[in-house]
């Protein structure tokens, strides 16, 4: 499944022995995960973050293959390369874990997260807030005389770039469902 | 259909504790002779004893406890096979799958409760998959890094009938890599053969990993000549007697097996996980070494202690290839830097670190596991331990010359452990001696269990050391805070000879040094428990010690050295 077909839970190849590993910089990691589709399971995964105190950014999970059974589990994660390292190997552990990817460190990948903005306003602010979704290509898809609600997709760093231009324009609510991120090409 | 699955599984010997949800299996164990089974008196107790069991047999041990507070009461046991990477499979009673999340009579969560304290766990639904995910724990347990494993079953899928599927070779994708990586193998060899101040520092793994690892051990050790030390887990895969081996290290290792870890160049790491215990202040960690690192579990890899040559694999599969890829090259080693290593060795043993007077009319710790190793080491001995000082002195006095034959609390550190472990080493080795050496503390956590060893006449030997002080925590609060002792003495202990006698066990007391031989061979010779109830020096401290927050070249070998040592940024750290 990865483009360097690294082995879950290897070390000796990995493309982290390219650097230095007791760095203490905190990198922000995608992790995608694919287990299990048992009951539990996703208490496993959130039991290990939060009683080895790794941190969770944002998670989403659903079933991905069901007749093999398999959920993927998208994790961003914030943390040393040492302690990303160690979450990685930890993840492996999990005996319902079938695989573990590094989307940040094995190739190039692609990140979407979708958004949903309630916007409440009148005049001015309201045909402005309608302009800028055009801009950022968000849909409308609800509206009163007095609020829209967008829906807009996107990495992550765009969807937290329109909530700001937003929040002037009387930004009222905000549900979004996390990353969710495939490897580029084969 | 539970009972047909542990007998497929080889199963002799069930630890439990009946209740409500697991009368079904009772039951069925009742209509049986295959499996015999031992009933503790109470659910830690069973875990332990399966700990014991398994370690002293390499095989899993197994425990039986019904829902709600059975369940509830084997999480210590759990935690501390988990720690410790013991194979154990508990079998938990449910309730009825139609009452589950309704708050029923001894209900309680049980797969919530214990997944971080498992390996794995499982609730069976469906009376269909019942042997099939038995036959998976047993995988589970003892595959890879082994572990406590927990299969939780409803009281009517006990009841239903369902198909049985046979053992067959595991198709489970959980498959641990056991082959280490050549590449990795060959990069060690080559340090292997110019490295001047080399030592191997082995643990748990190499006894986990089978007899086999051992016997490679110990063939790679003589044939290279290099130094060897071991964890308290790891005791006996290299024989006491061996001329390369240099004792225990860590927080009250032995002198000469720290300062030759802190100063030597190529460390090699078989088994052992860099626990806290062992590399004192990390960032004064044997400074100068490259670090090789042999382990199953790739997240013990890195985890402390960057390895310079990670390699993840079993054991003894890795030492195979070691010694193959070794020999190969031409058996090289080099051998003036490693005699003049040796030298500085032999000058660090002339400390003489465990050395100590017996004088007086008390008798001394040290003095009293000194003469245990002498009247019982000709024997065929199994020693369990409890935790604390005593399991210090243990480690230290005792020799071991085979693996599986000690069985210690090492991570969790669970006073009350060594009882109930010493009863199921008995009954995976029923012609054995097999003595606990205790503290009267820990003793006093699990004591109930001497019920059990009357019931099923397993002849154990409690040799406890009492102090009549929580020993570590009072050589704590003399190095730490000041000398305030504060709750770490016990009042009212119990007379234990009476209190043995009330279970009908033999009960010995021994205040003497002039009568100590006497009372260890009459304990020895006792066919049945016995209650050794030691007493010893109250205020005597366990040394050598690396004190909180230091180095291991900055150990304290005696009660000279201790004023004012720790630092206030020490005294946080356990």
């Amino acid at each position: 499944m990865s483009a360097l077909k690294i082995k879950k839970g290897a070390t000796s190849h990995s493309a982290y022995n390219l650097r230095p590993t007791f760095s203490d910089v905190e990198e922000r990691h995608t992790l995608a995960v694919l287990v299990e589709n048992e009951p539990g399971v996703l208490a496993r995964v959130i039991g290990l973050f939060s009683g080895r105190g790794y941190n969770i950014e944002s998670l989403t999970v659903a079933e991905v293959d069901h007749t093999g059974h398999l959920s993927r589990i998208t994790i961003v994660t914030l943390g040393t390369p040492q302690v990303i390292e160690q979450i990685k190997a930890q993840l492996g552990r999990i005996v319902s874990v079938h695989e573990v990817h590094d989307l940040t460190v094995e190739g190039p990948s692609v990140e979407r997260e979708l958004a949903m903005f309630k916007v409440t306003g009148q005049g001015d602010k309201r045909v402005e807030a309608l302009r800028l979704a055009d801009i950022f290509r968000a849909n409308v898809v609800d509206s009163t005389l007095e609020s829209f609600v967008f829906e807009i997709t996107g990495a992550p760093d765009k969807i937290d770039a329109f909530a700001d231009l937003m929040r002037p324009l009387g930004l009222a609510e905000v549900a979004r469902t996390g990353v969710a991120a495939l490897p580029r090409g084969d | 259909m539970v009972v047909q699955a542990l007998i497929d599984q080889g199963v002799d010997t069930v630890f439990g504790y009946p209740g409500g949800a697991v009368l079904p299996i009772y039951d069925e164990i009742f209509q049986q002779n295959s499996i015999k089974h031992i009933l503790v008196r109470h659910e830690q107790g069973a875990v332990h004893a399966a700990e014991g069991y398994a370690r002293a047999t390499g095989k899993p041990g197994v425990c039986l406890v019904t829902s709600g507070p059975g369940a509830t009461n084997a999480v210590t046991g759990l935690t501390d096979a988990l720690m410790d990477s013991i194979p154990i499979v508990v079998l938990t009673g449910q309730v009825p799958t139609f009452m589950i999340g309704s708050d029923a009579f001894q209900e309680a969560d049980t797969v919530g409760i214990t997944r971080p304290c498992t390996k794995h766990n499982w609730l069976v639904k469906e009376t269909d998959k019942l042997s099939g995910v038995i036959h998976e724990a047993f995988h589970v347990a003892t595959a890879g890094r082994p572990g406590p494993v927990l299969i939780d079953i409803p009281k009517d899928v006990q009841f239903a009938t369902g198909t049985y599927e046979t053992l067959k070779p595991s198709t489970s994708h959980y498959q641990p890599q056991v082959k280490g990586d050549m590449e990795a193998i060959t990069e060690l060899v080559a340090a292997i053969e110019t490295a001047k101040r080399p030592i191997f520092y082995t643990g748990g793994g190499v006894i986990n990993s089978g007899p086999g690892a051992s016997q490679l051990l110990r063939e790679l050790v003589d044939a290279t000549g290099f130094p060897i030390t071991s964890t308290l887990m790891g005791l006996g895969s290299y024989p006491a007697s061996g001329k390369h081996w240099m004792g225990m290290l860590g927080m009250h290792g032995l002198y000469e097996a720290n300062m030759a870890m802190h100063d030597c160049d190529l460390m090699i790491n078989i088994g052992a996980r860099f626990d806290d215990r062992i590399t004192g202040r990390i960032d004064a960690f044997s400074p100068k070494s490259k670090k090789a690192h042999i382990d199953i579990d790739p997240s013990s890899i890195n985890k402390v202690i960057k390895a310079d040559i990670p390699i993840v694999g079993d054991v003894g599969h890795v030492l195979e290839d070691i010694l193959k890829v070794w020999k190969s090259r031409g058996r090289k080693t080099n051998q003036s830097a490693l005699a003049q290593w040796w030298s500085k060795i032999e000058e660090w043993k002339s400390v003489d670190c465990l050395k100590f007077t017996q004088t007086g009319k008390t008798i001394k710790p040290q003095h009293a596991l000194a003469r245990l190793e002498a009247l019982t080491k000709d024997h065929d001995r199994y020693i369990c331990t409890e935790v604390g000082q005593h399991q210090m002195w243990a480690a230290q006095y005792l020799n071991f010359e085979d693996p599986n034959r000690w069985m210690t609390s090492g991570g969790l550190g669970t006073m009350g452990y060594g009882f109930p472990a010493s009863i199921g080493v008995q009954m995976g080795h029923p012609e054995a001696l097999v003595i606990n050496v205790a503290g009267e503390a820990s003793w006093l956590m699990n004591m109930q269990e001497l019920g059990t060893a009357m019931q099923f006449n397993l002849p154990v030997k409690q040799f406890i050391l009492n102090n009549e002080r929580l020993g570590m925590v009072r050589q704590w609060q003399e190095l730490l805070h000041g000398e305030r002792y504060s709750h770490s003495w016990s009042e009212s202990l119990p007379d234990f000879v009476k209190l043995a006698e009330a279970f009908g066990a033999k009960g010995i007391i021994c205040s003497d040094p002039d009568d100590l031989d006497d009372a260890i061979m009459e304990m020895i010779n006792h066919d049945g428990p016995v209650l050794f109830d030691c007493l010893v020096e109250k205020h005597e401290n366990c040394f050598p010690m690396i004190p909180s927050g230091k180095a291991h070249n900055e150990m304290l070998l005696g009660e000279a050295d201790t004023q004012g040592v720790i630092d206030a940024k020490g005294s946080v750290l356990v």
